[in-house]
């Protein structure tokens, strides 16, 4: 496209229907402690 | 819902429920500010002439046919059809602690949530039986959980080193019986450590933040030691020598910056020059009425500090060099399921933290709050009603939530922060969402520029 640039994949509806495994980070035990930002997590799903 | 903002140079566009990040140029910035769903075929007479003083015709009606088509494709103006899944998995195990080994500290930080250590029950150390019964409480609560997370945790928990080391060597003994895994890490301000300490923390710490505020007189200003003496010299030696020790395990330099220094990106570019570069540096959460505390007045200089800071990141890696802001960290493809991101951190559901008399709380940040204690590892006692409420709150139960761009970033924000601030869990702490959000445009366009400059 010419004005718009999708620059990612866009794919936060297919990630609902297969996650919520549970075995991610909790948010708050990385380098934070007094705030919370989740997307900076990683996914730990096995394969 | 979208949101569009202009930094660096760059239009960027958030789909928010499709999580798009788009670049866009110019005229589709203030098309966007004429033209939602419902699309009609052409771009509508009324817009096509206010536009048509600034813009080519042509263009006009390209850049509308764009915008239509990203909306076929359901990554513009799409859906937010999640709420089906924010009461999914609510019956999570328990899998992460914060253990508070010590409510005691060697530093008199001003701006400690902790009370300067104690979190206002008194100074004590975490005994061994307690540490014991918060493994075998966390073993048991995580159910099929593999991998679980403990943080040692205070006050400063080097003070009770001999009990850490202890717990550990419990630890390990006890995850082989059920096949499990303890990921440890420690936060530390790192005043005790000696070579034999920091031998014992690359062997079992997966992670360590090491707390530094930055340049010496911002960090001596608030965390003086306890006889007033400034700590900036001990710990800069220790942590320098010990990082290098780390290899390839991680670790964060954490510090906090408050109104006295609201050019806070001299602090991380101070530890960055110190050798460190993985650094987190975040707002102080405290009462309005405590002269160090950021207010509602304080937030414009602190939006601009955060674009200064994005900027210098963005010199550095331009020079091919490595650094990593924690707050400017995201993964724009692969980052946590929706679902991860409805629920937020899991405090008082699958993430608690246990006090050295052994009381369970939601986190870190509750604890000494009685209305929120869950129980106690001694005795056995949890509970689950506490558990349950944590596990159906999500952004759907917080109305400020529901209608931010940032909800699917920062997840409904940090439930203590609300309650501490706001009185109610579900009510948002008006200052950490400004933060956040601003700290989320400046590193949604520093990726998505890379991410733009690496496809090209």
């Amino acid at each position: 496209m010419k004005h718009i640039k999708t620059i990612n994949k866009a794919n936060l509806k297919a990630s609902a229907q297969k996650g919520g495994c549970g075995k991610c980070q909790a948010s708050c035990q990385s380098a934070c402690k007094t705030s919370c930002t989740v997307a900076n997590q990683k996914c730990e799903k096995e394969a | 819902m979208i949101h569009k903002y202009k930094l660096a140079g760059y239009n960027i566009l958030l789909d928010v429920n499709s999580n798009a990040v788009n670049i866009i140029d110019d005229l589709t910035y203030d098309l966007l500010d004429n033209v939602e769903p419902p699309f009609e075929e052409k771009c509508p007479a009324d817009v096509m002439t206010k536009l048509s003083k600034l813009y080519d015709t042509a263009e006009i009606e390209e850049c509308y046919e764009e915008i239509v088509s990203l909306y076929k494709d359901g990554i513009l103006f799409s859906e937010d059809d999640y709420a089906k899944y924010a009461d999914t998995s609510v019956a999570s195990p328990v899998k992460s602690m914060c253990l508070h080994v010590a409510h005691d500290c060697n530093l008199r930080c001003t701006y400690c949530f902790a009370s300067t250590g104690d979190y206002c029950g008194g100074r004590k150390l975490m005994d061994l039986e307690t540490g014991k019964k918060a493994i075998d409480f966390l073993l048991k609560m995580s159910a099929d959980r593999k991998f679980l997370e403990l943080d040692f945790f205070g006050g400063e928990p080097l003070m009770n080193y001999e009990v850490v080391k202890q717990i550990v060597a419990y630890a390990r003994e006890e995850e082989k019986k059920v096949g499990k895994h303890i990921r440890f890490t420690m936060t530390t301000n790192g005043m005790l450590l000696t070579e034999e300490k920091m031998e014992f923390l690359n062997n079992e710490m997966s992670n360590i933040v090491l707390s530094i505020d930055g340049r010496k007189e911002v960090n001596d200003r608030m965390r003086p030691r306890v006889d007033g003496s400034g700590s900036y010299d001990r710990i800069v030696e220790n942590f320098c020598k010990f990082v290098p020790l780390r290899g390839d395990k991680e670790y964060y330099v954490r510090g906090t910056y408050t109104k006295y220094n609201l050019d806070f990106s001299e602090d991380v570019m101070h530890l960055y020059e110190l050798g460190f570069d993985q650094i987190s540096v975040e707002p102080v959460t405290a009462p309005a009425d405590k002269p160090y505390a950021i207010t509602e007045r304080e937030l414009p200089r602190i939006f601009k500090e955060y674009e200064t800071l994005a900027d210098k990141i963005s010199k550095i890696r331009s020079e091919g060099k490595f650094i990593n802001f924690f707050h400017f960290m995201l993964d724009l493809d692969a980052g946590p399921c929706a679902i991860k991101r409805l629920k937020g951190c899991g405090c008082g559901n699958e993430y608690v933290a246990v006090s050295p008399d052994g009381d369970i709380y939601p986190c870190h940040q509750f604890v000494g709050i009685e209305d929120f204690k869950m129980g106690n590892v001694n005795d056995g006692s949890f509970n689950y009603d506490i558990k349950n409420d944590f596990a159906h709150t999500h952004i759907y139960t917080k109305p400020d939530c529901v209608k931010c761009w940032a909800k699917f970033f920062c997840s409904g924000g940090c439930n203590a922060n609300n309650f501490i601030y706001t009185g109610d869990v579900h009510s948002s702490y008006k200052i950490a969402c400004e933060i956040q959000k601003k700290r989320l445009e400046c590193a949604i366009m520093l990726k998505a520029v890379a991410m733009m400059d690496s496809a090209e």
